[in-house]
């Protein structure tokens, strides 16, 4: 019983970690700081939600304790936490190599929005 | 604990959603990627769920046993994936510098 309102628990914070990036990838003004929301998100949400998993099925397990699926879900947690920022540092380094540059200053507006407002200070 | 699953399945599947906008309004196509790579990281945990939900046979097991290795295969796979594109964009641009240079 412990165990399985600890996997609520896990999947629920692995959900609201997953609600954060969607907003991220949504609100934020570049490519950078998406990809930032992106990968952390990614990564935790991930791990926590199969975490979740991992404490449901040793629960679950009294009488026909499933080890094989338990092992396979730690391989799942292990592989996602080496290969997801992997693919984040693969992709953030294809954008930078390509030219994409960041958004400059506190402001919120993005690039070509900034561009002009600094042509307009400059007449 | 069911109904649980079942609730934060759906759940997960309706937030995936949202992701699509980015992936077809993202002003990049390194944008898109990241989208793509985010949706495929969820089907993931997406195939545990559906593995916990569906029970099959007399004694109604779950079939996780089953579905793990579908959610273990596909991440391998979206891994890949990702990693190819991110080299093909390197790639591309090393080509145009070199095509402009000589």
């Amino acid at each position: 019983m412990v165990l399985e309102s600890l996997s609520i628990i896990c999947i629920s914070l692995g959900i609201l970690l997953f609600i954060g990036e969607v907003v991220g990838l949504h609100k934020f003004p570049d490519f950078y700081t998406r990809m930032h929301a992106a990968g952390k998100g990614d990564t935790l949400s991930t791990i926590l939600i199969v975490a979740g998993f991992i404490l449901y099925n040793v629960s679950e397990g009294g009488e026909a304790a499933n080890w094989n699926v338990v092992i396979k879900l730690m391989l799942i947690a292990v592989f996602i936490l080496v290969t997801s920022p992997t693919s984040t540092h693969a992709l953030m380094k294809a954008g930078y190599d390509s030219g994409l540059k960041p958004v400059e200053g506190s402001s919120r507006l993005s690039n070509a929005e900034q561009k002009k407002q600094e042509e307009e200070e400059a007449e | 604990m069911e109904k649980f699953f079942i609730a934060s399945g759906v759940f997960l599947l309706l937030l995936i959603v949202p992701v699509f906008y980015r992936i077809i309004m993202g002003p990049t196509n390194i944008d898109r990627l990241v989208g793509i790579n985010v949706i495929g990281t969820k089907t993931t945990v997406l195939l545990l769920f559906i593995g916990t939900i569906i029970q099959r046979g007399e004694g109604g097991h779950s079939q996780i046993a089953m579905f793990v290795d579908f959610a273990l295969t596909y991440a391998l796979l979206n891994f890949i994936g990702t990693l190819v594109v991110a080299r093909y964009f390197h790639k591309d641009r090393d080509r145009n510098s070199k095509q402009q240079e000589g």
